[in-house]
């Protein structure tokens, strides 16, 4: 799902990086963002709303929408499309509110 | 009508169209913008200055066919891709459009591709006579080819198999 | 507590463009921006952009950010920027505070403030729109040209403005198939070149049409389409199945006014600006001394009439600020110019309407 020739872009993607979603091993760049890294892994799903357990992608990709969140690295609620992917994260689709830890 | 499907009437494109006469003398700009919307580079990246919107940016291009020398600089500056060349010079039987393509890959000279009109429908084969990517074009390049003489009002663009 | 001249709250066009001016009338200036990195949306605009030469047109929005910082690097000093920076509230006696990253707060004190914060993507109601799948335009671009990620194989596009006609293309660039583009209205709302240009691509426009249902388990799969007559009822029996894993809502953007509605800030609706805007007198100043506002954040229109406004607000506010340029007023004179030839045609027609109900007379 990566974009390998365009005829106006050229993307310079950084280092490759492992990281984990629900566990299972999938590989990113660095300087893109963990929303970023997981759809180009085809995966759409990110999580489930709190209260009608509706399943949850992505929206806005730009932090304005809160629909990506995500528990990372046991954080809860984090905007995965504004936030940076990392080496070896832990990235969790979320079925409830979230604990504050 | 265009408003509507994006796809202009065969009235508006004649309109817009060089005489038959200037096309058979060799490459001339069509521009084929039909709405008042604020835009100008046309004018001011014409080296020949035969490209006028006037002092109100919203005017709709008027293209001198006598001034215009074929160029193909405004193809790649218009920002709605409306311009091509035609030219009818080379043979009796065919025409020869240059389009701006921003697709990838680009056409090799000497391709076969399916030419389409305005409305994306396939009308006739065409081949490729040039593909042209030089830097000041910006990343759109134009592509060349050359169609039976009798879709010159109904050819447009050009289309390949998306791998 | 950090002291500025003058902050601009947003680094996209219309708050770079903000700081040029801020900066040339001999303000020092601070530019707040929540990304990564400046230029806002332009990052992702691969696109040539229209108007005229001022406006940097036939460029591609992507190279718009390198014209606008290079003008910025002779300041130096005087210009201070903060990515990764939010801006979370003004408060009564002047005082910003702003989060960066996620754990460090700071308060400036500005003499005066640029907000230009820009917009945010409109959400379509129909059955199942919460699908994974169904995404804004504006955020498959981010996806597409910032990141290079494809965002599925089939599109279907609802929205036949600029963005839906502008993304559709851009899909195409990026080897998507884009399987159709409906809107509503009963005509299309965006440049009809833009139309024209995915059209004879091979991409079907359908006005008067809407999207009644998404279809699909825990991922898009598909969605009902139906045809709706002139009073936007949808038409019985006209029900037709297009099967894609992505559907693209682009029915518009909405101002991004919360830091302006909190600070006090006279807002009023206006339908033309899109939604919410801030009351603001013809110095592009709001109901607050020292608040000034410039781009989508005080009314949704094109990217190259924002960055007019950023020039224009940043000349009124550091003129508040005490640094009145020289030859101000033949400045001013030259970019409201620009403005009236830009809202010249019928889309400015439409915008200038609702900048006359919302400008106050000074």
């Amino acid at each position: 799902m990566r974009i390998e020739e365009h005829p106006i872009l050229t993307f310079e993607r950084g280092k490759e990086l492992t990281f984990y979603l629900d566990g299972e091993e999938m590989k990113g760049y660095e300087g893109e963002t963990i929303q970023a890294a997981i759809h180009a892994n085809k995966v759409k799903l990110l999580g489930y709303s709190s209260e009608l357990k509706r399943p949850r992608g992505f929206y806005c990709a730009i932090g304005n929408c809160s629909s990506c969140m995500m528990t990372v690295d046991g954080v809860a609620n984090v905007k995965t499309c504004t936030t940076l992917l990392k080496e070896g994260m832990r990235v969790e689709t979320q079925k409830d509110k979230g604990v504050l830890r | 009508m265009l408003i509507k499907t994006g796809v202009p009437t065969e009235e508006q494109v004649k309109e817009v169209f060089p005489p038959i006469e200037r096309i058979n003398k060799g490459r001339v700009a069509v521009a084929e913008c039909f709405q008042r919307i604020p835009c100008n580079p046309c004018e001011y990246s014409c080296v020949k200055k035969a490209i006028c919107v006037g002092e109100d940016i919203n005017n709709t291009p008027n293209v001198d066919f006598e001034k215009c020398s074929g160029c193909g600089v405004c193809l790649t500056k218009c920002p709605g891709l409306a311009i091509m060349l035609v030219d009818g010079s080379k043979s009796a039987e065919s025409v020869e459009f240059s389009v701006p393509y921003e697709f990838m890959p680009l056409p090799t000279v000497g391709e076969e591709i399916s030419v389409v009109n305005r409305s994306g429908e396939v009308i006739t084969r065409g081949v490729v006579s040039e593909v042209l990517n030089a830097k000041s074009f910006d990343r759109t390049p134009i592509v060349r080819f050359v169609v039976a003489r009798e879709f010159l009002y109904a050819a447009r663009y050009l289309k390949r198999e998306v791998k | 507590m950090r002291e500025t001249e003058v902050l601009i709250i947003g680094g996209g066009p219309a708050g770079l463009c903000a700081a040029v001016s801020a900066l040339e009338s001999g303000a020092s200036v601070t530019i707040l921006e929540r990304n990564r990195r400046l230029g806002g949306q332009l990052v992702k605009q691969t696109h040539m952009f229209f108007g005229s030469k001022e406006q940097y047109a036939s460029f591609r929005g992507i190279d718009i950010p390198a014209i606008l910082l290079e003008k910025l690097e002779k300041y130096g000093d005087k210009l201070r920027v903060e990515t990764d920076c939010t801006a979370l509230g003004i408060y009564e006696d002047g005082v910003v505070t702003a989060l960066f990253g996620e754990e460090r707060y700071v308060k400036y004190l500005p003499k005066a403030i640029v907000v230009a914060t820009g917009a945010s993507e409109k959400a379509l109601a129909f059955e199942n729109n919460d699908l994974p799948g169904i995404y804004g335009a504006g955020a498959v671009q981010t996806l597409m040209n910032v990141y290079g990620v494809k965002p599925g194989n089939k599109v279907l596009m609802v929205g036949a403005g600029n963005i839906g006609l502008i993304v559709s293309y851009q899909l195409m660039q990026a080897g998507v198939e884009v399987v159709a583009v409906l809107d509503a209205a009963p005509k299309i709302g965006g440049y009809c070149v833009h139309a024209s240009k995915i059209r004879r691509a091979g991409v079907p426009i359908l006005v008067s049409h809407t999207v009644t249902r998404a279809l699909g388990d825990k991922t898009l799969e598909g969605a009902i389409v139906c045809e709706m007559d002139e009073k936007f009822n949808v038409i019985e029996g006209t029900e037709k199945r297009y099967d894609c894993d992505v559907m693209c809502i682009s029915v518009g953007l909405t101002p991004l006014t919360e830091l302006l509605g909190m600070a006090g800030c006279e807002m009023k609706y206006v339908p033309e600006l899109s939604g919410i805007v801030p009351a603001r007198n013809k110095a592009y100043m709001t109901s607050r001394d020292g608040i000034f506002v410039a781009g989508d954040v005080s009314g949704i229109e094109e990217a190259s009439a924002a960055m007019v406004e950023g020039y224009l607000a940043g000349l009124h506010c550091a003129a508040y600020a005490g640094y009145k340029s020289e030859n101000f007023a033949q400045k001013v004179e030259d970019l409201e110019g620009q403005l009236a030839k830009l809202r010249g045609g019928p889309s400015g027609a439409h915008i200038l309407r609702g900048i006359q109900k919302n400008v106050k007379e000074d």
